[in-house]
């Protein structure tokens, strides 16, 4: 950081004016400011992304140094194996289904939300803890609460004589209900930030719109449909591919809620690349399995750019 | 909106539904957190109520007998440092984007916010391989060295857009008065984003929090564990759960962070707005 002078006119030495002046010029400036970003990022994010994918087309192996690369064989590799076959699927369900969900439940959310009323704080509190836990720590307390002995649910169902008491429902240990449970971790993680952006974008619609159409004849479905939802849009799809990168690239949930288990009827392809790459050992094959994640993530950064240039996005 | 009784009613109807679906795991684990082990783990106990007194003991023994507190102390260490050096890269960026770059600015923010979207769990193998070669594995330097990969990008984004609600007028007047471009922004700039800035810091740090995967693949000491990979991994032993102790962890954790997010909520939220409508 450089000083001012002390006092205005003062004369300076001289080498340290000419690096004021050149910091005083925008276009050293500028690039200057933004290098140490710019160069971190590229070594750790720029590289290893590209890496990433050499290690894909590769035999590479968390136990040595070398490499060598072998074309395409570790993709086949990875294709053939039905639990591969089975992590792409439930990536792609996991992140629809809990997505859908988050929709229509953050719409909701951000309605009741977005009027002022006492007690908003503990309420929005409340709302915001499944966001704001770290996604481990709340995902073991799912892992509790779906406990196959001890569980309320069960105890409750018990009670109901929906289930015969002494047996417990395996909500983590049967795939569909484990699948089920997975899904619904997901969305409730993830709805809080959603139903906070809708929110955001309910009160930035200037209520003159409203009351305009109201004078007009316009009723509530009407308004909601042609004037709030349209305007809504935008944010809302900003809201949506946030949750979508959250879950399509989460393992925290799935690693801890079910190990990618019953089988291998949960695993995803984040939690079947660490598995592969870490646990395994195999940096070729987890490689391969995460680049399959790539696709999805261009097509939310294409959104997102199309999005910011301006370009209407239906 | 104009309030009628019967949408007000629903309103509070929907409201405590949600805050009950929200909130439920949480209450349910601080529930627990004071069951003694017979209530808990006796089959045939209503799991509603305290079948015997609720005891602090679950408590005592995660904070006194297990590494709790040194996760805790090793993520507050690593948070800590990871604020200040997303402080030091983000914030001369940002400006840069917002003031210095013109045209480019916004294809910057874009790209920051592109970085942004590359997850972990894509990057973890390479980085792993890295962090080995630096002989940081079992460290938590490893995780200081990385995660501003998780954080810088975001804050950046974030700053951009608090950046550009103070008006240029400000620095421009302050370099009429001799101040060089760089002593005009820490004098003028920097303390009306001091908001902008705290946000920042609090995200950052909850975002450090919250990563589990770098922290599991890369340490495997107790010693060096952060919160959210030692509390799940270190705490079950083989496939022993020591259920209260985890629930009040889990318990201990959520409700400052849930706090300290609350606190800056709005102006995160107006953050997200700046960057994602300008780019």
């Amino acid at each position: 950081m450089s000083a001012p002078p002390a006092t205005r006119g003062t004369v300076i030495v001289e080498e340290s004016v000419r690096v004021h002046h050149l910091l005083d010029r925008d276009s050293v400036l500028g690039p200057v400011l933004l290098a140490p970003l710019m160069i971190y990022l590229a070594a750790l994010v720029g590289v290893p992304l590209v890496t990433v994918f050499v290690y894909a087309f590769s035999d590479a192996t968390t136990g040595s140094e070398s490499f060598s690369f072998v074309g395409l064989e570790t993709f086949q590799r990875t294709l053939a194996d039905p639990v591969f076959q089975g992590a792409i699927r439930n990536t792609i369900v996991f992140t629809v289904l809990s997505q859908i969900i988050v929709i229509v439940l953050a719409t909701i959310l951000g309605f009741v939300m977005s009027a002022d009323f006492k007690g908003k704080w503990i309420v929005r509190f409340l709302i915001l803890l499944p966001w704001t836990t770290p996604v481990a720590l709340s995902a073991l307390a799912w892992l509790w609460m779906l406990d196959s002995l001890f569980s309320p649910f069960n105890w409750i169902l018990g009670q109901l004589h929906a289930v015969p008491i002494g047996t417990p429902v395996a909500w983590l240990g049967e795939n569909n209900l484990a699948v089920g449970s997975v899904v619904a971790l997901q969305a409730w993680r993830t709805m809080p930030l959603a139903a906070v952006i809708l929110m955001a974008g309910l009160t930035s619609i200037p209520p003159e719109l409203n009351e305009q159409a109201e004078v007009d004849g316009a009723g509530f479905w009407r308004r909601l449909f042609d004037i709030t939802f349209p305007l809504l849009a935008p944010i809302m799809m900003v809201a949506i591919l946030f949750g979508i990168v959250a879950t399509f690239t989460d393992m925290a949930a799935v690693y801890i809620l079910t190990h990618g288990g019953p089988g291998n009827a949960t695993q995803v392809l984040a939690s079947w690349s660490f598995y592969t790459g870490i646990q395994g050992g195999s940096l070729a094959q987890g490689a391969a399995i995460g680049v399959f994640m790539f696709p999805v993530l261009v097509g939310v950064c294409i959104l997102m750019l199309r999005r910011a240039s301006g370009v209407e996005v239906t | 909106m104009r309030s009628r009784p019967l949408v007000s009613i629903l309103r509070w109807v929907v409201l405590l539904l949600f805050a009950l679906v929200c909130a439920f795991p949480f209450a349910w684990a601080a529930f627990t957190m004071f069951k003694s082990n017979d209530d808990l783990y006796t089959v045939g106990h209503v799991p509603f109520f305290y079948n015997s007194p609720p005891t602090l003991d679950n408590l005592r023994v995660l904070l006194t007998e297990t590494a709790f507190g040194t996760f805790v102390v090793n993520s507050v260490e690593i948070g800590v440092i990871v604020v200040i050096l997303t402080l030091l890269a983000s914030v001369p960026a940002a400006y840069a984007i917002a003031r210095l770059t013109g045209q480019w600015g916004g294809k910057l923010a874009m790209l920051i916010f592109i970085i942004y979207l590359v997850p972990p769990t894509l990057l973890f193998l390479p980085l792993s391989r890295v962090v080995a070669d630096l002989g940081l594995q079992d460290s938590i330097w490893s995780l200081v060295l990385v995660y501003p990969t998780l954080t810088a990008p975001f804050s950046t984004w974030l700053l951009v857009g608090f950046f550009r609600t103070v008006p240029r007028d400000i620095e421009e007047q302050a370099m009429v008065d001799g101040y060089s471009r760089v002593g005009a922004v820490v004098r003028t700039v920097l303390p009306l984003a001091v908001p902008g800035i705290l946000t920042v810091v609090i995200f950052t740090f909850a975002l450090t929090m919250n990563d589990f995967i770098y922290a599991v693949a890369f340490i495997s000491t107790s010693s060096q564990m952060t919160v959210s990979a030692g509390v799940p991994t270190e705490l079950i032993r083989g496939d022993v759960f020591f259920w209260q102790s985890l629930m009040a962890a889990t318990v201990l954790v959520a409700v400052p962070v849930a706090l300290a997010y609350n606190l800056f909520l709005d102006r995160f939220v107006k953050g997200l707005a700046l960057g994602g409508v300008k780019g």
